[in-house]
Protein backbone atom coordinates (compact mmCIF):
# COMPACT_ATOMS: atom_id res chain seq x y z
CA UNK A 1 0.00 0.00 0.00
CA UNK A 2 0.97 3.60 -0.50
CA UNK A 3 3.03 4.84 2.44
CA UNK A 4 2.79 8.10 4.34
CA UNK A 5 5.64 10.38 3.35
CA UNK A 6 7.99 12.18 5.72
CA UNK A 7 9.39 15.29 4.06
CA UNK A 8 12.20 17.41 5.51
CA UNK A 9 11.84 21.03 4.44
CA UNK A 10 14.87 23.20 3.84
CA UNK A 11 14.41 26.96 3.82
CA UNK A 12 17.12 28.42 1.62
CA UNK A 13 18.47 31.94 1.43
CA UNK A 14 21.65 33.06 -0.34
CA UNK A 15 22.53 29.44 -1.01
CA UNK A 16 22.36 28.35 2.65
CA UNK A 17 19.72 26.45 4.62
CA UNK A 18 18.23 28.47 7.50
CA UNK A 19 15.48 27.99 10.04
CA UNK A 20 13.40 30.47 12.05
CA UNK A 21 10.36 30.38 14.27
CA UNK A 22 7.09 31.81 12.96
CA UNK A 23 8.98 32.90 9.85
CA UNK A 24 11.48 35.16 11.72
CA UNK A 25 14.79 34.89 13.68
CA UNK A 26 16.67 32.93 11.02
CA UNK A 27 19.63 30.69 11.90
CA UNK A 28 22.14 29.16 9.50
CA UNK A 29 21.83 25.36 9.34
CA UNK A 30 24.11 24.27 6.52
CA UNK A 31 24.79 23.53 2.86
CA UNK A 32 21.66 22.50 0.91
CA UNK A 33 23.25 19.72 -1.17
CA UNK A 34 25.04 18.18 1.82
CA UNK A 35 21.88 18.27 3.94
CA UNK A 36 19.75 16.92 1.08
CA UNK A 37 22.04 13.92 0.57
CA UNK A 38 22.15 13.24 4.28
CA UNK A 39 18.35 13.32 4.57
CA UNK A 40 17.99 11.11 1.51
CA UNK A 41 20.37 8.55 3.04
CA UNK A 42 18.51 8.72 6.35
CA UNK A 43 15.22 7.77 4.69
CA UNK A 44 13.54 11.05 3.71
CA UNK A 45 10.76 10.26 1.24
CA UNK A 46 10.96 13.61 -0.55
CA UNK A 47 12.53 17.00 0.03
CA UNK A 48 11.16 20.51 -0.21
CA UNK A 49 13.39 23.53 -0.72
CA UNK A 50 11.83 26.92 -0.15
CA UNK A 51 13.67 29.97 -1.41
CA UNK A 52 12.80 32.46 1.28
CA UNK A 53 14.71 35.41 -0.16
CA UNK A 54 13.17 35.43 -3.62
CA UNK A 55 15.21 38.50 -4.51
CA UNK A 56 16.68 38.51 -8.00
CA UNK A 57 20.16 37.50 -6.83
CA UNK A 58 18.62 34.91 -4.52
CA UNK A 59 16.72 33.49 -7.51
CA UNK A 60 19.88 32.98 -9.53
CA UNK A 61 21.61 31.26 -6.62
CA UNK A 62 18.56 29.03 -6.28
CA UNK A 63 18.58 28.03 -9.95
CA UNK A 64 22.22 27.11 -9.67
CA UNK A 65 21.38 25.06 -6.61
CA UNK A 66 18.52 23.16 -8.29
CA UNK A 67 20.92 21.80 -10.90
CA UNK A 68 23.42 20.75 -8.22
CA UNK A 69 20.76 18.99 -6.15
CA UNK A 70 19.37 17.15 -9.18
CA UNK A 71 22.80 15.68 -9.96
CA UNK A 72 23.32 14.35 -6.45
CA UNK A 73 19.92 13.52 -4.97
CA UNK A 74 17.77 10.68 -6.31
CA UNK A 75 14.54 11.13 -4.43
CA UNK A 76 11.86 13.58 -5.56
CA UNK A 77 12.27 17.20 -4.60
CA UNK A 78 10.12 20.30 -4.79
CA UNK A 79 11.23 23.90 -5.23
CA UNK A 80 9.15 26.79 -3.95
CA UNK A 81 9.45 30.48 -3.26
CA UNK A 82 9.25 33.38 -5.65
CA UNK A 83 7.96 31.46 -8.68
CA UNK A 84 5.64 33.83 -10.52
CA UNK A 85 5.29 32.72 -14.13
CA UNK A 86 5.06 29.69 -16.37
CA UNK A 87 8.60 30.55 -17.49
CA UNK A 88 9.91 30.45 -13.90
CA UNK A 89 8.28 27.04 -13.47
CA UNK A 90 9.60 25.72 -16.77
CA UNK A 91 13.14 26.68 -15.85
CA UNK A 92 13.04 25.07 -12.39
CA UNK A 93 11.62 21.83 -13.82
CA UNK A 94 14.14 21.85 -16.64
CA UNK A 95 16.95 22.20 -14.11
CA UNK A 96 15.79 18.96 -12.54
CA UNK A 97 13.18 19.67 -9.85
CA UNK A 98 10.30 17.19 -9.79
CA UNK A 99 7.68 19.64 -8.58
CA UNK A 100 7.25 23.32 -7.97
CA UNK A 101 5.37 24.83 -5.09
CA UNK A 102 3.33 27.96 -5.73
CA UNK A 103 2.14 30.15 -2.90
CA UNK A 104 1.63 33.92 -3.12
CA UNK A 105 1.71 33.88 -6.92
CA UNK A 106 -1.17 31.39 -6.99
CA UNK A 107 -3.34 33.64 -4.82
CA UNK A 108 -2.46 36.76 -6.80
CA UNK A 109 -2.88 35.00 -10.16
CA UNK A 110 -4.90 31.76 -9.87
CA UNK A 111 -4.69 31.25 -13.65
CA UNK A 112 -1.03 30.40 -13.14
CA UNK A 113 -2.10 27.05 -11.63
CA UNK A 114 -4.22 26.26 -14.65
CA UNK A 115 -1.56 27.31 -17.15
CA UNK A 116 1.09 25.30 -15.33
CA UNK A 117 -1.17 22.25 -15.22
CA UNK A 118 -1.74 22.44 -18.96
CA UNK A 119 1.96 22.84 -19.73
CA UNK A 120 3.56 20.48 -17.22
CA UNK A 121 0.81 18.29 -15.74
CA UNK A 122 -0.85 18.37 -12.29
CA UNK A 123 1.66 15.96 -10.81
CA UNK A 124 4.38 18.60 -10.68
CA UNK A 125 2.26 21.47 -9.37
CA UNK A 126 1.99 21.78 -5.58
CA UNK A 127 0.13 24.72 -4.13
CA UNK A 128 1.42 25.82 -0.73
CA UNK A 129 -1.20 27.34 1.51
CA UNK A 130 -0.25 29.18 4.73
CA UNK A 131 -3.10 29.59 7.17
CA UNK A 132 -3.70 31.15 10.54
CA UNK A 133 -6.63 30.31 12.78
CA UNK A 134 -9.31 32.95 13.16
CA UNK A 135 -12.36 32.63 15.40
CA UNK A 136 -14.40 30.34 13.16
CA UNK A 137 -12.06 29.33 10.37
CA UNK A 138 -8.56 29.49 9.00
CA UNK A 139 -7.49 32.50 6.94
CA UNK A 140 -5.06 32.22 4.04
CA UNK A 141 -1.92 34.37 4.20
CA UNK A 142 0.65 35.26 1.56
CA UNK A 143 4.09 36.87 1.38
CA UNK A 144 5.57 34.43 3.89
CA UNK A 145 2.74 35.03 6.32
CA UNK A 146 2.93 38.81 6.28
CA UNK A 147 -0.33 39.56 4.45
CA UNK A 148 -3.81 38.21 5.13
CA UNK A 149 -5.97 37.48 2.08
CA UNK A 150 -9.76 37.37 1.73
CA UNK A 151 -9.69 33.59 1.26
CA UNK A 152 -10.64 31.09 3.95
CA UNK A 153 -8.90 27.74 3.74
CA UNK A 154 -11.78 25.60 2.45
CA UNK A 155 -12.75 27.94 -0.36
CA UNK A 156 -9.16 28.37 -1.45
CA UNK A 157 -8.13 24.71 -1.49
CA UNK A 158 -11.33 23.80 -3.35
CA UNK A 159 -10.49 26.45 -5.93
CA UNK A 160 -6.89 25.29 -6.14
CA UNK A 161 -7.94 21.70 -6.75
CA UNK A 162 -10.36 22.73 -9.49
CA UNK A 163 -7.66 24.78 -11.20
CA UNK A 164 -5.52 21.65 -11.41
CA UNK A 165 -3.04 21.51 -8.55
CA UNK A 166 -1.67 18.00 -8.00
CA UNK A 167 -1.03 18.36 -4.30
CA UNK A 168 -1.55 20.83 -1.43
CA UNK A 169 1.08 21.74 1.14
CA UNK A 170 -0.96 23.12 4.02
CA UNK A 171 0.97 24.98 6.72
CA UNK A 172 -0.44 26.07 10.03
CA UNK A 173 1.38 29.31 10.80
CA UNK A 174 0.20 29.12 14.40
CA UNK A 175 2.05 25.84 14.84
CA UNK A 176 5.04 26.50 12.58
CA UNK A 177 8.34 26.10 14.40
CA UNK A 178 6.68 25.57 17.78
CA UNK A 179 7.10 21.75 17.95
CA UNK A 180 3.76 21.52 19.78
CA UNK A 181 1.93 19.23 17.37
CA UNK A 182 0.15 19.56 14.03
CA UNK A 183 -3.19 21.37 13.80
CA UNK A 184 -5.28 18.18 13.65
CA UNK A 185 -8.60 20.05 13.35
CA UNK A 186 -7.34 21.87 10.27
CA UNK A 187 -6.51 18.66 8.39
CA UNK A 188 -9.71 16.94 9.49
CA UNK A 189 -11.65 19.91 8.13
CA UNK A 190 -10.00 19.99 4.71
CA UNK A 191 -9.68 16.28 3.95
CA UNK A 192 -13.37 15.84 3.13
CA UNK A 193 -13.03 18.39 0.35
CA UNK A 194 -9.98 17.00 -1.37
CA UNK A 195 -9.31 14.36 -4.01
CA UNK A 196 -5.61 15.22 -4.22
CA UNK A 197 -2.83 14.52 -1.70
CA UNK A 198 -2.34 16.84 1.27
CA UNK A 199 0.99 17.48 2.97
CA UNK A 200 0.67 18.70 6.56
CA UNK A 201 3.16 21.22 7.89
CA UNK A 202 3.68 23.21 11.07
CA UNK A 203 4.19 21.83 14.56
CA UNK A 204 5.81 18.44 13.87
CA UNK A 205 8.21 18.59 16.80
CA UNK A 206 7.79 15.19 18.43
CA UNK A 207 7.20 11.58 17.42
CA UNK A 208 3.81 11.81 19.10
CA UNK A 209 2.88 14.76 16.84
CA UNK A 210 3.41 12.62 13.71
CA UNK A 211 1.55 9.66 15.24
CA UNK A 212 -1.42 11.85 16.13
CA UNK A 213 -1.43 13.38 12.67
CA UNK A 214 -1.47 10.07 10.79
CA UNK A 215 -3.83 8.34 13.20
CA UNK A 216 -6.39 11.13 13.36
CA UNK A 217 -6.35 12.53 9.81
CA UNK A 218 -6.04 11.21 6.26
CA UNK A 219 -3.15 13.44 5.20
CA UNK A 220 -0.68 11.79 2.84
CA UNK A 221 2.52 13.30 4.12
CA UNK A 222 4.06 15.40 6.85
CA UNK A 223 6.66 18.07 6.37
CA UNK A 224 8.99 19.28 9.09
CA UNK A 225 12.21 21.18 9.41
CA UNK A 226 13.49 22.04 12.84
CA UNK A 227 13.29 18.59 14.41
CA UNK A 228 15.49 17.14 11.71
CA UNK A 229 17.86 20.10 11.41
CA UNK A 230 18.63 20.17 15.11
CA UNK A 231 18.83 16.37 15.39
CA UNK A 232 16.03 16.38 17.94
CA UNK A 233 14.74 13.20 16.35
CA UNK A 234 16.37 11.28 13.52
CA UNK A 235 14.32 10.32 10.52
CA UNK A 236 15.10 6.69 11.23
CA UNK A 237 13.88 6.95 14.82
CA UNK A 238 10.68 8.66 13.68
CA UNK A 239 9.97 6.09 10.99
CA UNK A 240 10.60 3.14 13.30
CA UNK A 241 8.22 4.61 15.87
CA UNK A 242 5.55 5.12 13.21
CA UNK A 243 5.97 1.55 11.92
CA UNK A 244 5.62 0.26 15.50
CA UNK A 245 2.40 2.25 15.77
CA UNK A 246 1.07 0.48 12.66
CA UNK A 247 1.32 3.51 10.37
CA UNK A 248 2.43 2.63 6.83
CA UNK A 249 5.77 4.31 6.15
CA UNK A 250 8.72 3.26 4.02
CA UNK A 251 11.28 1.58 6.26
CA UNK A 252 14.88 2.73 6.05
CA UNK A 253 16.47 -0.70 5.70
CA UNK A 254 14.20 -2.68 3.50
CA UNK A 255 14.53 -6.42 3.01
CA UNK A 256 13.82 -8.20 -0.25
CA UNK A 257 10.26 -9.34 -0.78
CA UNK B 1 31.95 10.20 -33.04
CA UNK B 2 35.32 8.60 -32.37
CA UNK B 3 34.70 9.14 -28.71
CA UNK B 4 31.27 7.61 -29.04
CA UNK B 5 32.69 4.48 -30.67
CA UNK B 6 35.48 4.17 -28.17
CA UNK B 7 33.22 4.44 -25.18
CA UNK B 8 30.23 2.93 -26.98
CA UNK B 9 29.10 0.73 -24.16
CA UNK B 10 28.87 3.74 -21.89
CA UNK B 11 26.41 5.48 -24.21
CA UNK B 12 22.81 4.80 -23.31
CA UNK B 13 20.04 5.84 -25.67
CA UNK B 14 17.39 8.00 -24.00
CA UNK B 15 14.32 8.65 -26.09
CA UNK B 16 13.71 12.41 -26.35
CA UNK B 17 10.16 13.08 -27.50
CA UNK B 18 9.99 16.78 -26.88
CA UNK B 19 8.38 16.67 -23.45
CA UNK B 20 11.21 18.59 -21.87
CA UNK B 21 12.35 17.22 -18.56
CA UNK B 22 14.65 14.26 -19.22
CA UNK B 23 16.92 15.63 -16.51
CA UNK B 24 16.17 13.06 -13.84
CA UNK B 25 17.04 9.97 -15.86
CA UNK B 26 20.07 11.64 -17.46
CA UNK B 27 21.36 12.74 -14.05
CA UNK B 28 20.97 9.19 -12.73
CA UNK B 29 22.83 7.74 -15.74
CA UNK B 30 25.69 10.20 -15.31
CA UNK B 31 25.83 9.51 -11.59
CA UNK B 32 26.23 5.81 -12.41
CA UNK B 33 29.06 6.56 -14.86
CA UNK B 34 27.17 6.39 -18.17
CA UNK B 35 26.55 8.93 -20.91
CA UNK B 36 22.96 9.65 -21.96
CA UNK B 37 22.58 9.83 -25.73
CA UNK B 38 19.35 11.68 -26.55
CA UNK B 39 17.51 10.09 -29.47
CA UNK B 40 14.86 12.00 -31.38
CA UNK B 41 14.79 10.39 -34.85
CA UNK B 42 14.29 6.97 -36.51
CA UNK B 43 18.00 6.53 -37.37
CA UNK B 44 18.93 7.05 -33.75
CA UNK B 45 16.60 4.25 -32.79
CA UNK B 46 17.96 1.94 -35.46
CA UNK B 47 21.53 2.56 -34.24
CA UNK B 48 20.78 2.31 -30.52
CA UNK B 49 22.29 -0.61 -28.64
CA UNK B 50 20.26 -0.03 -25.51
CA UNK B 51 17.35 2.31 -24.97
CA UNK B 52 15.50 3.97 -22.12
CA UNK B 53 12.02 5.34 -22.72
CA UNK B 54 11.50 7.81 -19.84
CA UNK B 55 8.13 8.84 -18.52
CA UNK B 56 7.18 12.44 -19.06
CA UNK B 57 4.04 13.86 -20.70
CA UNK B 58 0.77 12.30 -21.81
CA UNK B 59 0.01 9.16 -23.84
CA UNK B 60 -1.47 11.13 -26.78
CA UNK B 61 1.37 13.64 -26.83
CA UNK B 62 4.10 11.04 -26.97
CA UNK B 63 2.40 8.75 -29.49
CA UNK B 64 1.53 11.71 -31.74
CA UNK B 65 5.16 12.82 -31.62
CA UNK B 66 6.52 9.34 -32.38
CA UNK B 67 4.06 8.96 -35.27
CA UNK B 68 4.94 12.32 -36.79
CA UNK B 69 8.66 11.56 -36.56
CA UNK B 70 8.23 8.10 -38.10
CA UNK B 71 9.67 6.47 -35.00
CA UNK B 72 6.88 4.03 -34.15
CA UNK B 73 7.84 1.20 -36.52
CA UNK B 74 11.62 1.32 -35.91
CA UNK B 75 11.03 1.42 -32.18
CA UNK B 76 8.60 -1.47 -32.25
CA UNK B 77 10.93 -3.52 -34.47
CA UNK B 78 13.97 -2.93 -32.27
CA UNK B 79 12.06 -3.87 -29.14
CA UNK B 80 10.71 -7.06 -30.71
CA UNK B 81 14.17 -7.75 -32.12
CA UNK B 82 15.70 -7.98 -28.64
CA UNK B 83 17.42 -4.65 -28.05
CA UNK B 84 17.68 -4.14 -24.26
CA UNK B 85 14.84 -1.75 -23.47
CA UNK B 86 13.79 -0.05 -20.25
CA UNK B 87 10.43 1.74 -20.14
CA UNK B 88 9.64 4.02 -17.20
CA UNK B 89 6.13 5.20 -16.28
CA UNK B 90 4.68 6.49 -19.58
CA UNK B 91 7.46 4.52 -21.30
CA UNK B 92 5.87 1.41 -19.79
CA UNK B 93 2.30 2.40 -20.70
CA UNK B 94 3.03 3.02 -24.40
CA UNK B 95 4.07 -0.63 -24.82
CA UNK B 96 0.36 -1.53 -24.73
CA UNK B 97 -2.39 -1.07 -27.31
CA UNK B 98 -4.41 1.86 -26.02
CA UNK B 99 -4.98 4.13 -23.01
CA UNK B 100 -7.97 5.62 -21.24
CA UNK B 101 -5.88 8.78 -21.09
CA UNK B 102 -6.36 9.22 -24.85
CA UNK B 103 -8.75 11.93 -25.93
CA UNK B 104 -8.87 10.37 -29.41
CA UNK B 105 -9.59 6.66 -29.70
CA UNK B 106 -7.60 6.58 -32.96
CA UNK B 107 -4.34 7.03 -31.04
CA UNK B 108 -2.73 3.65 -30.50
CA UNK B 109 0.23 2.64 -28.39
CA UNK B 110 3.26 0.69 -29.63
CA UNK B 111 1.25 -2.50 -29.06
CA UNK B 112 4.29 -4.59 -28.23
CA UNK B 113 2.03 -6.28 -25.67
CA UNK B 114 -1.69 -6.91 -25.63
CA UNK B 115 -3.68 -4.94 -23.10
CA UNK B 116 -4.81 -1.42 -22.29
CA UNK B 117 -3.92 1.36 -19.90
CA UNK B 118 -6.67 2.33 -17.45
CA UNK B 119 -7.27 5.06 -14.88
CA UNK B 120 -7.32 4.39 -11.13
CA UNK B 121 -10.82 4.31 -9.68
CA UNK B 122 -9.65 5.49 -6.26
CA UNK B 123 -10.57 8.58 -4.24
CA UNK B 124 -7.19 10.25 -4.59
CA UNK B 125 -5.70 10.35 -8.07
CA UNK B 126 -2.82 10.57 -8.94
CA UNK B 127 -1.09 8.11 -6.70
CA UNK B 128 1.94 10.03 -5.39
CA UNK B 129 4.56 8.45 -3.18
CA UNK B 130 6.41 5.29 -2.21
CA UNK B 131 4.57 2.03 -2.72
CA UNK B 132 5.57 -1.61 -2.45
CA UNK B 133 6.46 -3.63 -5.54
CA UNK B 134 6.04 -7.34 -4.83
CA UNK B 135 8.31 -9.22 -7.22
CA UNK B 136 6.78 -12.40 -8.62
CA UNK B 137 9.64 -13.66 -10.79
CA UNK B 138 13.05 -14.98 -9.86
CA UNK B 139 15.79 -14.39 -10.69
CA UNK B 140 15.17 -10.77 -11.58
CA UNK B 141 17.02 -7.49 -11.89
CA UNK B 142 14.39 -5.99 -9.62
CA UNK B 143 14.33 -6.43 -5.86
CA UNK B 144 10.99 -6.27 -4.15
CA UNK B 145 10.46 -3.20 -1.99
CA UNK B 146 9.41 0.42 -2.01
CA UNK B 147 9.68 2.54 -5.14
CA UNK B 148 8.44 6.02 -6.03
CA UNK B 149 5.23 6.28 -8.05
CA UNK B 150 3.45 9.25 -9.63
CA UNK B 151 0.62 7.97 -11.79
CA UNK B 152 -3.06 8.28 -12.55
CA UNK B 153 -3.05 5.39 -15.06
CA UNK B 154 -1.63 1.87 -15.13
CA UNK B 155 -1.42 -0.90 -17.75
CA UNK B 156 -3.62 -3.99 -17.61
CA UNK B 157 -1.71 -6.64 -19.59
CA UNK B 158 -3.89 -9.35 -21.17
CA UNK B 159 -1.34 -11.96 -20.16
CA UNK B 160 -0.35 -12.24 -16.51
CA UNK B 161 2.78 -14.11 -17.56
CA UNK B 162 4.60 -10.88 -18.36
CA UNK B 163 4.11 -9.42 -14.85
CA UNK B 164 7.35 -8.90 -12.93
CA UNK B 165 5.84 -7.15 -9.91
CA UNK B 166 2.47 -6.17 -8.52
CA UNK B 167 1.50 -3.22 -6.30
CA UNK B 168 -1.61 -2.30 -4.36
CA UNK B 169 -3.04 1.23 -4.39
CA UNK B 170 -6.24 1.63 -2.36
CA UNK B 171 -8.45 -1.23 -3.51
CA UNK B 172 -6.60 -1.71 -6.79
CA UNK B 173 -3.88 -4.32 -7.35
CA UNK B 174 -1.97 -3.60 -10.55
CA UNK B 175 1.05 -4.86 -12.49
CA UNK B 176 3.76 -2.36 -11.51
CA UNK B 177 6.53 -3.85 -13.69
CA UNK B 178 6.85 -6.30 -16.55
CA UNK B 179 9.77 -8.30 -17.93
CA UNK B 180 9.85 -10.23 -21.18
CA UNK B 181 13.20 -11.28 -22.58
CA UNK B 182 15.14 -8.02 -23.03
CA UNK B 183 12.21 -5.73 -22.32
CA UNK B 184 11.76 -4.46 -18.78
CA UNK B 185 9.35 -1.70 -17.86
CA UNK B 186 8.21 -0.15 -14.60
CA UNK B 187 5.32 2.04 -13.55
CA UNK B 188 7.48 3.52 -10.80
CA UNK B 189 10.47 5.83 -11.26
CA UNK B 190 13.74 4.01 -10.44
CA UNK B 191 15.64 7.27 -11.02
CA UNK B 192 13.67 8.78 -8.12
CA UNK B 193 13.63 5.75 -5.82
CA UNK B 194 16.82 6.44 -3.89
CA UNK B 195 19.50 3.76 -3.50
CA UNK B 196 17.11 0.95 -4.34
CA UNK B 197 16.15 2.53 -7.64
CA UNK B 198 19.79 3.23 -8.56
CA UNK B 199 20.69 -0.38 -7.77
CA UNK B 200 18.05 -1.60 -10.22
CA UNK B 201 19.27 0.82 -12.90
CA UNK B 202 22.89 -0.24 -12.38
CA UNK B 203 21.99 -3.91 -12.78
CA UNK B 204 20.04 -3.20 -15.93
CA UNK B 205 22.93 -1.17 -17.36
CA UNK B 206 25.36 -4.01 -16.70
CA UNK B 207 23.24 -6.93 -17.87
Amino acid sequence: MLTKRIIPCLDVTEGRVVKGINFVNLKDIGDPVVLARAYSNQGADELVFLDITASSTGRDIMKDLVGKIAKKVFIPFTIGGGLRSVEDIREILRLGADKVSLNSAAVLNPNLIEEAREKFGSQCITVAVDVKKSRKNWDVYIYGGRKKTDWNVLDWITEVQELGAGEILLTSMDQDGTRTGFDIALYQTVEKELGIPVVASGGGGTIQAFKDLFEQTEVDAALAASIFHYDLISLQELKEALIDAGIPVRPLEEGCA
Amino acid sequence: MVLKERFGSKYIGVLDYGAGNLGSICNALEYLGYVPDLIDNPDGITEAKRLIFPGVGSFDMVMTYLNEKGMVDPLREKILDGMPFLGICLGYQVLFESSEESRKSSIRGLAVFKGKVVRFRERKVPQIGWNFAKVNKRPSLLDGGYYYFVNSYYPQPDSEDIALSTTVYGNTEFVSAIEVNDVIATQFHPEKSGGKGLRFLRRWLRC
